[in-house]
């Protein structure tokens, strides 16, 4: 006798289809190699950038985030696999086969969700603390002061790297489903991620809270020991984006149950 | 008994009304044909019937369930609607795997259905590398999954070779024999001809006809016989006489439908009328009456 399946097996499901992608681990692949190649091949340039710099420019050194700064790259790369786990079945028309398997829709996204958070939320870790020990040994081979997790604040930072790396792994399941193609939604992350905070200072004073919670602005703010000035609570500015991420990935849950497929 | 029941479903695209007020039922133990021009509604009204589309009006229930309220949907309805609709990258089995922990059905499934669908032999290799027919019969194997009542296929035999084709039309009929409820589309009557117990024939979204194979022929595309003789005036008054319809054909020929070639013969025979030419036509299938 069959009984009727459980969150579990929607949950195995979405887990069997994501580990039998090459392209998953092509990916998470890519994200070691941003993760950390770039503090390895950044810390003698950052260092000699401390070595070089003004009186201010030393003051404001910050070797933690200097290590962590791969966060930039790295957000665009575990996006792609957050974006790739609902649109690839569109693209296909593989969404009509799991929705006929699993109608509950809700259950389905929710277990895709369930699935990238868990995912990011080891990869951020596992990538975050390597990339601050790997940054700290080049800048301490270089002879620039550099930092330990005992620290103030740079356990918090990296921790929080890794966590703002989850965090976007959402945001990208969220503008996978409410996109639905993958080149529209990968363009939208982009344009959140890097292009919003390029244009920085462009935009009118009202738009000043929102930019407060924007990732890569404020709500990165946490990947740092020295506090920017801009945004004095970083765990604050954290949660006003995770807050923002969750309100998109409930719009995308509504629509994903009304939207024809 | 698992039927499909279809109760006035309506669907609107915008001011376009591309499904109106179907109502019709698929019941177990046959292969019911859905037949329809391109454009005329069919994978529409599929979609409806499997919750992937949501019906403007009217209801559409499997087992007196709506689709999304099956609480094992694999173990009621497989359902086939697009033979590309599966990652290109995923093996079969993983794909399969996929889907019957979805609905909690024990591994070994995705072998059996993999063994009936005579995919076995390459399970471990990607969809992508399948041949159109391969991937057909992926499809197949997934909607046996759960070993479901009722079986909805849209235009399986689509860009098959002929034996492709035979195999599937052998298929489903054994899936009807087993006391499956099995609906099948397509836009060739040929192919429904060879089939399907059962007919449900809309044309722009509107039911036309809703009867059994053999009334559907007999009334629609029944076989007409060119008869040609030195009366053709005298004789076709004989043959209306005896129940048939009469046409002039080319050449001053008789083209008769209602009656058979053997029953023309005989009736021939009979008034001593000299046949030069008697010649049973088949059905034109690719014409029938849509509106
Ligand atoms: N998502 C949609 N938005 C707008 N119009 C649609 C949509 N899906 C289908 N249609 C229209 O609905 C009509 C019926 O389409 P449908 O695909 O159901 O026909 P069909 O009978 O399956 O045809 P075919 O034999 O070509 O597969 C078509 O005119 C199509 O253009
Ligand atoms: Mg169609």
């Amino acid at each position: 006798m069959i009984t009727r399946p459980a969150f579990t097996d929607t949950l195995h499901s979405e887990w069997i289809k994501f580990r039998s992608l090459r392209s998953t681990w092509l990916t998470l692949g890519g994200l070691v190699v941003v993760g950390l190649g770039l503090p390895l091949l950044s810390a003698d340039p950052a260092a000699q950038g401390y070595l070089t710099g003004t009186i201010e420019e030393q003051q404001d050194w910050d070797p933690t985030n200097g290590s962590l700064l791969m966060f930039f790259i790295a957000q665009l790369v575990i996006g792609v696999l957050g974006i790739l786990v609902v649109t690839s079945e569109h693209a296909t028309g593989l969404m009509q086969t799991s929705l006929s398997a699993t109608p509950r829709r809700h259950r389905l996204l929710g277990a895709k969700v369930a699935v990238v958070a868990a995912v990011s939320l080891v990869a951020g870790q596992a990538l975050a603390f390597p990339a601050f020990l790997i940054g700290q040994a080049g800048f301490a081979a270089a002879g620039v002061p550099h930092a330990t997790l005992a620290d103030p604040r740079a356990l918090s930072a990296v921790v929080g790297c890794g966590l703002y790396l989850a965090v976007i792994a959402l945001l990208a399941v969220a503008l996978g489903a409410l996109i639905r193609a993958t080149a529209g939604a990968l363009a939208t992350l982009v344009g959140i991620v890097l292009l919003v905070p390029v244009l920085d200072g462009m935009f009118p004073p009202w738009l000043d809270g929102l930019l407060d919670v924007w990732p890569t602005l404020g709500g990165a703010a946490v990947i740092a020991t020295v506090p920017d000035p801009d945004y004095p609570q970083p765990w604050l500015h954290f949660a006003g984006m995770s807050a923002g991420i969750l309100a998109l990935l409930v719009v995308a849950f509504v629509l994903f149950e009304r939207r024809d497929v | 008994m698992t039927s499909i029941d279809v109760r006035g479903l309506t669907k609107r695209y915008g001011p376009r009304t591309v499904v109106d007020d179907l109502t019709f039922t698929v019941p177990a133990g046959q292969v019911t044909g859905f037949l329809g021009p391109n454009g005329a509604g069919k994978s529409t009204t599929m979609r409806m019937i499997m919750s992937l589309a949501a019906p403007s009006g009217g209801s559409v229930t499997i087992g007196g369930r709506r689709y999304r309220d099956l609480p094992v949907p694999l173990t009621e309805v497989g359902a086939l609607l697009d033979a590309g609709a599966v990652h290109g990258a995923r093996t079969a089995q993983d794909h399969l795997l996929a889907l019957a922990a979805s609905n909690g059905l024990p591994r070994r499934r995705v072998g059996e259905v993999l063994a009936r669908t005579g995919m076995d032999g390459v399970a471990r290799r990607r969809a992508g590398e399948f041949s159109l027919g391969m991937r057909q019969r992926l499809g197949i194997a997934a909607t046996l999954l759960g070993d479901p009542r009722v079986l909805i296929f849209d235009e399986p035999v689509n860009g098959l070779d002929p034996e492709g084709i035979r195999w599937i039309r052998d298929f489903m009929r054994s899936l009807a024999r087993e006391g499956r409820a099995v609906l099948v589309s397509s836009h060739l009557m040929s192919e429904m001809a060879q089939t399907a117990d059962h007919l449900v024939v809309i044309g722009r979204g509107r039911l036309i006809a809703d009867t059994t194979m053999s009334e559907f022929m007999r009334a629609n595309g029944e076989g007409t016989v060119l008869v040609r003789t030195d009366e053709p005036d005298a004789f076709a008054l004989r043959l209306s006489a005896a129940g048939a319809t009469v046409r002039e054909g080319p050449e001053s020929s008789l083209v008769v439908s209602g009656m058979t070639a053997a029953q023309i013969g005989k009736l021939a025979a009979y008034h001593d009328v000299a046949l030069s030419e008697l010649a049973p036509r088949r059905p034109r299938w690719r014409t029938p009456s849509w509106s």
